[in-house]
């Protein structure tokens, strides 16, 4: 039973970052903006978080550290693609190399330091009841803000004015801008939320998953995340379904890895990479299905017509 | 202050021209800032960075291999992109051609002779063809993305030197070391000027390749048939040309260059395969691309100043210290300055200062301009 609860618990910490980045970047893409840049910012946004928890102690600087760096991150990725019209995928491309090379600089110093971590919550009584006091009470602080996230995305793109406004810049900002809507400047609020989302989850990997800074730790986490919101045709809640297969596949390899199966390691550790090829085929194939539900100007450039 | 785009007439042929020096320049001040907040007087640390590493023969023997494969698989990402295909997963590609190329060499150490690397590299090409036919055959038959795929497909190539280094290819007598036996002398690639410095094939190579790109893309009707796919995909239909044969076509055309990079960089400058055989050509090869604004000439020189940045960010760590990330960053902020600046060539840019944007003056001013436009 305890088995059980570990591997659950350890699932559950493996898709939290995936999560968080993909609810961050469904809600860019919602607006019609593809940043390609996620692992950029996810791999700044651990970097910072480490940095600013170990400089501090403090893990929850090192976290609000992490949402900023990401945030700040991606502003870039926003002037240039909204405010100079730049090519969105060679700006995100370029944003995810920057912010490699950035990390691995500013990271230098970091290697082989003892990091922080985000304790548990830890409420007396409830969290040592067996098995649902460590799964519902026990967990990290960033799971049960992953869990509200994916809530609150839901609720504010299908329930609120301002999300159905959103949505319908996604699906055609020329239509849009003529209704007198600044499509500029939701768009910007999106990639810097997005930006937000990506740079907590490094938060998550750097200050909960392992916490200890490892350059390049994201391991193409950034890239998962993209092809998660694929995956769930841009809908929040098979995006949470979606992290969460991800994370036992991420888990499940680990523990096979443990056990000594009879596989070389490395084929194990590139199953992640696989399954999200064969997800990304799975779902493409049903061409009615992405087509109704892709927003309909998703990475191109636009100019207001003034 | 707003930034405000007004669409140009036409291309703007002063900025095409302009704008990769602009963006160099630009990085230089960058890199500036970034030198100086750590620590370091950014005079003595760019003379370190970008004179000291050219500044002897053999240095620029080493200057040219690292702008091989750079050149080699930008050429190849260029036409893709081109036609608005988008393969980056040339670093896996890289891989395979380097793995296929290595059959020979590491399985039939005792096949000797001039037949050798010429096999070699045709292998590499056919390694690196056929592991990016994988994202083109998934894109045609099932519209899968290929920015994700091609991407996945790096770790997987990664992952799968890794296990042929440590399992079935290590070299029996290396003392565990995880990588293959060094390869014979029939299966190296010449060096071009041995008194001189390092430099291989492989450089040629790139340069035959660069030329013959240029050729087709700008002589050919299949360069044609790309720009005008990648522009316009509805005007290339009617046309009669097939978009899913341009993409096999571009992604074929590319991993076998990659493919070829791949190869040339272990049989001539490296000897062996290693668990890790590329500090991220295949990456960085996309910014060269852009650099050179897709045009192979341009890419020649743009692989120049990129495998600059590389020896550079050696020569820095080893006089100053500072992480040879840097040339990671230098490459980064390349790219961004180069994306930026092509903006000028579709748009003027202006700035509208917060005092100029009370609601009638703003609107009054920008009407008549447009209209010019038109």
């Amino acid at each position: 039973m305890d088995i059980t609860v570990n591997i659950l618990l350890t699932i559950a910490t493996a898709a939290t970052p995936l999560l968080i980045a993909a609810i961050g970047e469904l809600v860019v893409e919602r607006s019609g903006v593809l940043n390609l840049g996620v692992e950029g910012m996810m791999i700044m946004g651990a970097v910072g978080g480490f940095g600013a928890g170990y400089l501090t102690g403090s893990p929850w600087i090192g976290l609000l550290a992490a949402i900023i760096v990401g945030a700040l991150f991606s502003l870039l990725f926003a002037v240039m693609t909204l405010s100079l019209a730049t090519n969105q995928v060679a700006t995100g491309l370029s944003l995810t190399l920057l912010g490699l090379g950035l990390s691995g600089m500013i990271g230098t110093s970091f290697v082989g330091q003892p990091g922080v971590r985000l304790p548990n919550l830890d409420i007396p009584g409830i969290s040592s009841i067996p098995v649902v006091g460590k799964l519902i009470f026990g967990q990290d602080p960033v799971f049960y803000i992953s869990i509200a996230l994916t809530a609150a995305v839901m609720w504010f793109l299908f329930r609120t004015r301002t999300g159905l406004t959103l949505r319908s810049i996604g699906d055609s900002h020329t239509s849009a801008h003529a209704l007198g809507i600044k499509v500029i400047r939701y768009r910007y609020l999106a990639v810097i939320f997005g930006g937000a989302c990506a740079g907590l989850a490094g938060g998550h990997l750097s200050l909960v998953y392992t916490p200890q800074w490892v350059e390049n730790m994201s391991a193409g986490r950034g890239w998962i995340a993209l092809a998660l919101v694929v995956f769930a045709s841009w809908r929040p809640w098979r995006v949470l379904a979606g992290a969460y297969i991800f994370g036992a596949v991420w888990i499940g390899q680990l523990h096979a890895q443990a056990f000594g199966i009879p596989v070389p390691s490395q084929f194990l550790s590139s199953l992640p990479y696989l399954a999200t090829i064969v997800v990304l085929v799975l779902i493409s194939r049903n061409k009615r299905l992405t087509m109704m539900n892709t927003p309909a100007s998703l990475g191109q450039p636009f100019v207001p017509d003034r | 202050m707003r930034i405000e785009l007004v669409k140009r007439p036409q291309r703007s042929a002063l900025f095409s021209m302009l704008s990769p020096f602009i963006a160099f320049a630009l990085t230089i001040i960058a890199g500036a800032i970034m030198f100086a907040l750590l620590g370091v007087n950014p005079l003595n640390a760019f003379e370190i960075y970008f004179v000291e590493p050219i500044s002897q023969v053999w240095q620029l023997h080493e200057l040219a291999i690292k702008a091989a494969p750079l050149i080699l698989i930008a050429v190849g990402l260029s036409v893709c992109y081109k036609a608005n295909i988008w393969n980056i997963g040339a670093e896996g590609q890289f891989i395979f051609g380097a793995i296929f190329g290595s059959i020979l060499p590491v399985l039939f150490p005792q096949f000797e002779g001039p037949l050798v690397i010429p096999l070699m590299l045709l292998l590499g090409m056919v390694g690196g063809a056929l592991y990016a036919s994988i994202p083109a055959l998934l894109k045609t038959r099932f519209s899968t993305n290929e920015i994700l795929t091609s991407l996945m497909l790096v770790y997987v190539a990664q992952l799968f030197l890794d296990w042929l280094v440590r399992g079935p290819w290590r070299d029996p007598q290396g003392h565990g070391f995880p990588q293959t036996i060094q390869f014979g002398d029939s299966a190296v690639l010449p060096e071009l000027m041995p008194d001189a410095g390092r430099a291989n094939w492989g450089f040629v190579f790139a340069l035959v390749a660069a030329v013959a790109i240029w050729l087709m893309m700008s002589r050919m009707l299949k360069g044609f048939e790309v720009r005008v796919l990648g522009s316009s995909p509805r005007a290339g239909r009617f046309a009669g040309f097939g978009f899913n044969r341009m993409v096999f076509f571009t992604f074929l055309l590319s991993g076998a260059l990659a493919g070829l990079a791949g190869i040339s960089e272990v049989s001539g400058a490296i000897g062996q395969l290693q668990p890790v055989i590329s500090p991220g050509y295949g990456f960085t090869a996309i910014i060269v691309a852009f650099l050179g604004r897709l045009n192979p000439l341009g890419i020649v020189a743009a692989g120049l100043v990129l495998a600059l940045t590389y020896l550079g960010g050696e020569a820095v760590q080893s006089a100053l210290g500072i992480s040879d990330k840097v040339a990671r960053v230098f490459q980064g902020m390349l790219l961004f300055f180069v994306l930026g600046c092509d903006t000028l060539i579709h748009y003027r840019i202006r700035l509208i200062g917060m005092a100029l944007m009370k609601p009638n003056g703003a609107k009054l001013e920008a009407a008549p301009k447009l209209e010019e436009a038109r």
